[in-house]
C-alpha cells in the first residue's frame, strides 16, 4: 500500500455532471450598462435597485483583479461570459405542480425532492437554477409564523423595504472585485428573513445548479434574523461536466440582530475540474455576517468542489458578547485549488470567536488557509481560539497556511494551534492489519480528522458530507 | 497451520532474516526470543504483510494457502493479527467504530453475518472486561491520547474481539507494569485453545512467566540457532543471549 493506493482512491467521477436539455433565456455575452439594464429590465426591478447595480459596476470599472490569493489561473475574460440565464418560462407560477417537469427532474436527480408532500426531513428548499429560483417549498408552513423565505426577485417584489434596508449592509457595493461584480450583475439567489423572537421551525435550504454554458452564475443571498430569532441554513451547489471554466461570484450577507443568531452550512460540490485540471469552477464568493449585541453568527462549510475556491465566510462582531464560528473542511484533489479561510473583526466587548479549519490535499491540489483575526481598540476582553489543521495524501499536493491576527486591545485572549500531517503508511497499515480495505482505511482516518467540523453540521448534512469526502476522494490511494 | 521454509527477508535493501524456517501447529504457544537486531520484529511485520518490508525468497504457507501472496488486509481476514510494538493513534477515529469495520470485514470474508451494533457492543464489553480496560474508551479516538499501557492492552483487547486464527505479539511486553504484563497474559490465555495458535516475540523472559509457551526459539542474526521448551526461556533470562552468539558464531563457521 503505498501513494499508488492513495492516488487510486482519489479519483471518482464527478456524478453530477450531467445536462440538462432545457430552453433557457440567455443573455448575450458580455457586460456593459446595457446588459445590466437588460437583467434589471427582465427582472422588472424598482428603480433604486437598477440604480445600485450601475452604481456597483461603474465602480467596479475602476477596480483590479485581486491577485494575492495563492491561485493560478488563466486572465479571465469577463465579456466572454454571459451574465444572464434563465429557464424559459410561460408563466408566474401558482404552485410547485407548475414547475416545468423537466427540471423538477433534474433536481430529482441531484436527490432534491420539490415534493412536499414527499419530503419527510421537513428542509424547506429553495431551488436556484443557473440564474434563477425555480421553486420554494413549504412557504404556506412558514409563513404562519411570520418567516420570509422566496427567492430574491421575489423579495425585491414583495418586501421591498426589508431588501432595501439590508442589502449591502454588510458587504457594501464597493466590497471586492468580486462582490463588487456580483452586485451589478447579480440575478437571484434566496431571501430570508425571521422576525423578532421567532425559532424558524425547520431547517432552510438553497440549492444552486449551474446548467448553460458560458454563463456566469452570480447569485445573492440575504437572510436576516430580528432580534432574538434563529435560523438554520442550508446551501448546497453543483454544476455539469465542461472543459471550459465557468465563473461563480456570489455574496452572501447575514445580518443577526440583538441576541439573534444564524446558523448557515454549505455543502459546496460544484464541478471540480478533470483528472487533468480541466474546467471546472471558478468560485469566488464573498460571505460575510454582521452580529449584533448577544448574537451568533455559525459559518460551516464542506468545499470539496470547484476548480479554484476563494472564499472567506467572515463574521463582523459588531456587539457586545456577540460570538462568530467558522468550521470549515476544504478538500483539494487532482488539480483543484482553494485559498479559503475566515475574517473575525472582533469590535464589540466581550466577543468571541472560534476558527476550526481543516484542509485536505491531494492528488496535486493547493490548499491554503487564510485567516485573520483582528480585535479592534474597543474590543474589552475578546477571546478567539483558532485551530488549522493540514492533511497531505501523497507527495504532489500541498498545503499552506497564512493567519493573520492584529490586536489593538490589550485585554485580548488568543489562541492559535496548526498542525500538518500525512496519512502515514503506519496508519494504514494499522487499519489493513486489521481486515480494512485501504480505501476503507483512507475515508476513515480523514473523516475522523474532519470529525470536529461533521459535527457542526445538521444530522442528514454531515452524512452527505462524509460520502462526498469519501467520492471526492476515490483513486487517491493506491 | 503456519509453515515458514527458509525465509529471506529485509528492509530498505538490508537482509535482515537469513533463511528462517518455523512450523506451528494449531493450538501451540511459540515463543520466539533474541537480541536487537536479530529480526524478530521483521518477522512479524513480514507475516502480517507490511508493505515496506522486502521478501528476498522462501515461503509463507498459512493453513494451506500461500499467505505471502496476500495483501495485508486479506491476510488479517484469514486469521492473522499481529499485536504491534508501537500502535499507531488514528485521531478522531472512534475506537469501537473502528474494530467493528474491522471485525464486520473479518466476518464478511468468512461468508458469517455482519454483526449489528447492539450485538457488537455486547461483544466489546465482554471483552474489555477480560482485558480491563474501562468502557470510556469506546469512544475515544484510536490510541488517541492512550498511555503506552493502555495501547497494549486496547491491542490485547482488539486480539479478543476479532478472535484471530494466529495471534502475533510484537514485543507487546516492552514498557509495560507487571499489572499491565498480567493482564496482556490473561488476555493472550483466554484465547488459547485447540484451534487457535500464539507467536509471542519478547526480548525478556517475564511475560513468558505468565504465558508459558510449549515451544521457545532463540532467533539471532535473522534465523533460529536454537529450539527447545520453555526451560530454555529460563536458562536465556539466567545467561543473557552471549554465549547463544558464540553458538552461533560457532555454529556459523
Amino acid at each position: 500500500m503505498s501513494n499508488a493506493a492513495i492516488q487510486e482512491i482519489a479519483s471518482q467521477d464527478y456524478k453530477y455532471g450531467f445536462v440538462t436539455d432545457i430552453e433557457s433565456d440567455t443573455a448575450p455575452p458580455g457586460l456593459s450598462e446595457d446588459i445590466i439594464r437588460f437583467i434589471s429590465a427582465k427582472k422588472e426591478e424598482p428603480q433604486w435597485l437598477l440604480d445600485w447595480r450601475l452604481k456597483s459596476f461603474r465602480h467596479w470599472l475602476t477596480m483590479k483583479e485581486p491577485t494575492w490569493a495563492n491561485v493560478h489561473y488563466p486572465p479571465i475574460d469577463y465579456q466572454a461570459t454571459s451574465y444572464y440565464s434563465a429557464p424559459k418560462k410561460k408563466k408566474i407560477l401558482n404552485s410547485l405542480d407548475e414547475v416545468d417537469p423537466e427540471l423538477r427532474a433534474t433536481f430529482d436527480k441531484l436527490g432534491i425532492s420539490l415534493d412536499e408532500q414527499k419530503r419527510l426531513s421537513g428542509v424547506a428548499v429553495d431551488a436556484v437554477f443557473d440564474s434563477v429560483s425555480v421553486a420554494t417549498t413549504f412557504r404556506a408552513e412558514l409563513a404562519k409564523v411570520g418567516v420570509i423565505f422566496c427567492s430574491f426577485s421575489e423579495a425585491v417584489r414583495e418586501h421591498p423595504d426589508l431588501v432595501r434596508k439590508y442589502l449591502g449592509s454588510v458587504v457594501p457595493y464597493t466590497d471586492n472585485f468580486f462582490a463588487t461584480l456580483n452586485s451589478a450583475v447579480f440575478t437571484d439567489g434566496s431571501f430570508c428573513y425571521i422576525p423578532k423572537g421567532v425559532r424558524c421551525p425547520m431547517e432552510l435550504s438553497t440549492y444552486f445548479r449551474i446548467n448553460q454554458a458560458n454563463t456566469g452564475q452570480f447569485e445573492r443571498t440575504l437572510i436576516v434574523a430580528d432580534e432574538g430569532a434563529s435560523v438554520s441554513y442550508l446551501e448546497g451547489c453543483t454544476a455539469p461536466m465542461r472543459d471550459e471554466n465557468q465563473l461563480h461570484a456570489a455574496v452572501v450577507e447575514l445580518v443577526a440582530l440583538d441576541g439573534a443568531s444564524i446558523k448557515y452550512s454549505t455543502v459546496q460540490n460544484w464541478y471540480p475540474g478533470d483528472k487533468n485540471g480541466k474546467g471546472g469552477i471558478y468560485n469566488f464568493v464573498t460571505k460575510r455576517g454582521k452580529a449584533f449585541n448577544r448574537s451568533k453568527i455559525s459559518w460551516t462549510q464542506v468545499e470539496t468542489g470547484s476548480a479554484i475556491t476563494w472564499k472567506y465566510p467572515s463574521c463582523i462582531l459588531q456587539g457586545d458578547d456577540s460570538v462568530g464560528e467558522f468550521y470549515s473542511v476544504a478538500l483539494t484533489n487532482n488539480y483543484q485549488q482553494a485559498d479559503t479561510g475566515t475574517k473575525m473583526i472582533h469590535i464589540g466587548r466581550n466577543t468571541r470567536s472560534t476558527i476550526v479549519s481543516k484542509g485536505i490535499s491531494a492528488g496535486r491540489g493547493q490548499q491554503t488557509y487564510r485567516g485573520e483575526v483582528k480585535i479592534m481598540k474597543n474590543a474589552e476582553n475578546a477571546r478567539n481560539y483558532s485551530q488549522c489543521d493540514s492533511l497531505l495524501l501523497g507527495d504532489k499536493c500541498g498545503a499552506h497556511t497564512f493567519p493573520y491576527i492584529e490586536v489593538r486591545n490589550s485585554t485580548a485572549t488568543m489562541e492559535h494551534e496548526a498542525s500538518t500531517s500525512k496519512i502515514g503508511e503506519d496508519q494504514l497499515f494499522y487499519c489493513q492489519q486489521r481486515g480494512i480495505s485501504a480505501e476503507d482505511a483512507v475515508s476513515m482516518i480523514v473523516n475522523g480528522f474532519c470529525r470536529e467540523v461533521f459535527r457542526e453540521l445538521p444530522m442528514e448534512f454531515a452524512v452527505e458530507a462524509q460520502k462526498l469526502l469519501g467520492v471526492s476522494l476515490e483513486g487517491s490511494v493506491g | 497451520m503456519l509453515e515458514i521454509k527458509d525465509l529471506y527477508a529485509g528492509i530498505d535493501g538490508k537482509e535482515i532474516l537469513r533463511g528462517l524456517s518455523l512450523s506451528i501447529q494449531p493450538g501451540e504457544v511459540h515463543a520466539i526470543m533474541g537480541p536487537n537486531g536479530s529480526g524478530k520484529s521483521t518477522l512479524a511485520n513480514v507475516l502480517a504483510g507490511r508493505p515496506k518490508y522486502e521478501v528476498l525468497s522462501g515461503t509463507v504457507t498459512f493453513e494451506g494457502k500461500d499467505l505471502l501472496a496476500l495483501p495485508a488486509e486479506e491476510r488479517a481476514r484469514e486469521g492473522v493479527f499481529l499485536a504491534m510494538q508501537y500502535p499507531v493513534e488514528i485521531p478522531g477515529v472512534n475506537n469501537i467504530y473502528f474494530l467493528k469495520a474491522a471485525l464486520n470485514s473479518v466476518k464478511k470474508h468468512r461468508g458469517e453475518e455482519e454483526l449489528d451494533a447492539m450485538e457488537f457492543l455486547q461483544l466489546a464489553r465482554e471483552k474489555m472486561k477480560v482485558v480491563e480496560l474501562d468502557e470510556s474508551f469506546m469512544n475515544r479516538g484510536v490510541n488517541e491520547g492512550f498511555s503506552g499501557g493502555e495501547k497494549k492492552r486496547n491491542e490485547i483487547f482488539q486480539m479478543a474481539v476479532l478472535d484471530p486464527k494466529l495471534a502475533v505479539l510484537d514485543e507487546t511486553d516492552s514498557g509495560l507494569d507487571i499489572d499491565a504484563l498480567r493482564v496482556v497474559a490473561t488476555g493472550v490465555n483466554a484465547l488459547r485453545s485447540e484451534k487457535h495458535s500464539v507467536l509471542v516475540i519478547t526480548h525478556y523472559q517475564r511475560l513468558l512467566r505468565y504465558l508459558v509457551p510449549d515451544f521457545v526459539h532463540v532467533l539471532a542474526n535473522g534465523r533460529i540457532v536454537k529450539s527447545g521448551g520453555k526451560e530454555l526461556a529460563e536458562e536465556l533470562e539466567q545467561k543473557g543471549y552471549d554465549w547463544i552468539d558464540q553458538e552461533a558464531a560457532v555454529a556459523a563457521q
